[in-house]
């Protein structure tokens, strides 16, 4: 369940101007509403997206999260390596990493 | 016959987002084309509104209330809820359909207990196809979700009706309407596989989809298409859909997978529109 109460947190967030509003005024208030663990507050609290990957938020959700914190396309697929080489492997839901961390665009940062 | 156009694409936000980062400017320039020679077809057509069947990312829908289906039935909607610098798409309003969409619902609900929606806000699945579909967005659109993102997933036969439902609804409508499927075909994206495509899975789908075969269609499951095609693979069904409402064969336009920036490989297609089964 509370797996559930981290994506509803961040799906509001992704969604509702109002909500990132809170967020940017008094993002403890805002977490405050939500039953979470310590590890899922502080992870939302500092932004860690490898630890939120790893708990199993879906990918979508994070991605537009993401976006939200204004990271970059290759810092956030890095931030996600990441999180499983500290962390470990993704323990929930279907956006486990597939391929052992190797990049699979022929783009990079230097395009 | 009131359905007049019935196509697929592609949705990815790379496909906007990160244009600039695409190594092969050539292929990503003649995606573009195809996709703005779509946009031709649908004003050709003469099409009143589009129907767009989407696989949305929770921008609207959350584990705590998840249609199968849904169909907006709102005046106007707005997106991208996405930050705009990263999608590389404004904020704005698009006009809705709430008359017209409620007329199809109520058809759609003689065989589909599909759920219906005034309020919308659109995320990358529907931005980008419309941000090339229709750039000045003065098309009436209807959306429409098929849950492809938080499983259980609805099984493909009801995909497929879904599709011959919403056939049959727009044939029952005076108005002249479009339908658009978008999705990915095999894709791993959000994750560190990004890019990822399975190119000879994907070919071999468009192929069934192209002959508008519905048992070959119906010959996937779950469990194998996330080993093979990834999570982004149970996007199939939106373009499954649009095979059973169009009931004619496939002419693809474009597919590469040679564009990985972009996540997914890019696809383009239409159908004829064959008289509903």
């Amino acid at each position: 369940m509370s797996l559930y109460n981290t994506q509803k947190f961040l799906y509001e967030l992704n969604r509702d101007e109002a909500a990132q509003a809170r967020y940017r005024a008094d993002l403890e208030a805002l977490i405050g509403g939500f039953d979470l663990t310590d590890e899922e507050s502080n992870a939302l609290r500092e932004g860690d997206i490898g630890l939120l990957y790893v708990l199993g938020v879906n990918g979508q959700i994070l991605m537009h999260y993401a976006a939200f914190l204004g990271i970059e396309w290759f810092d956030y697929l890095d931030q996600m390596r990441a999180g499983i080489e500290k962390y470990g492997p993704v323990r929930a839901g279907v956006y486990a990493m597939t391929g052992g961390g190797e990049s699979f665009t022929t783009e990079g940062k230097e395009s | 016959m009131s359905l007049v156009y019935a196509g697929v694409l592609s949705h990815a936000p790379g496909i906007t987002g990160r244009a600039d980062l695409a190594k092969n400017t050539v292929l990503r320039d003649e995606f573009y084309a195809a996709l703005d020679q779509q946009r031709q077809e649908i004003e050709a057509s003469g099409a009143e509104a589009l129907i767009v069947v989407a696989a949305e990312h929770f921008a609207n829908f959350f584990m705590n209330n998840m249609p199968a289906y849904c169909i907006g039935i709102g005046d106007r909607y707005e997106g991208p809820i996405e930050d705009p610098d990263w999608l590389k798409i404004a904020k704005t309003f698009v006009p809705g359909a709430g008359d017209l969409a409620a007329r199809i619902t109520r058809e759609v609900m003689h065989t589909v207990d599909v759920a219906y929606a005034e309020e919308w806000k659109f995320d990358h699945g529907i931005m980008v196809p419309l941000n090339f579909l229709t750039p000045l967005y003065d098309l009436p659109i209807i959306p429409v979700n098929i849950n492809c993102q938080g499983p259980p997933l609805t099984p493909l036969p009801r995909a497929w009706a879904f599709g011959e439902a919403l056939r049959r609804a727009c044939d029952s409508v005076p108005e002249k309407v479009a339908i658009v499927g978008t999705g990915g075909i095999s894709h791993w994206p959000a994750t560190p596989d990004s890019g990822k495509i399975n190119e000879a899975w994907d070919r071999d789908f468009l192929d069934r989809l192209m002959r508008n075969d519905r048992a070959a269609l119906m010959d996937y499951d779950d469990e194998k298409t996330y080993q093979e095609a990834g999570q982004g693979g149970f996007e199939i069904r939106t373009f499954i859909t649009i095979a059973a409402a169009a009931g004619g064969l496939g002419e693809l336009q474009l597919y590469t997978a040679e564009l990985p920036i972009f996540a997914v490989g890019c696809t383009v297609a239409k159908f004829s529109l064959d008289s509903a089964s």
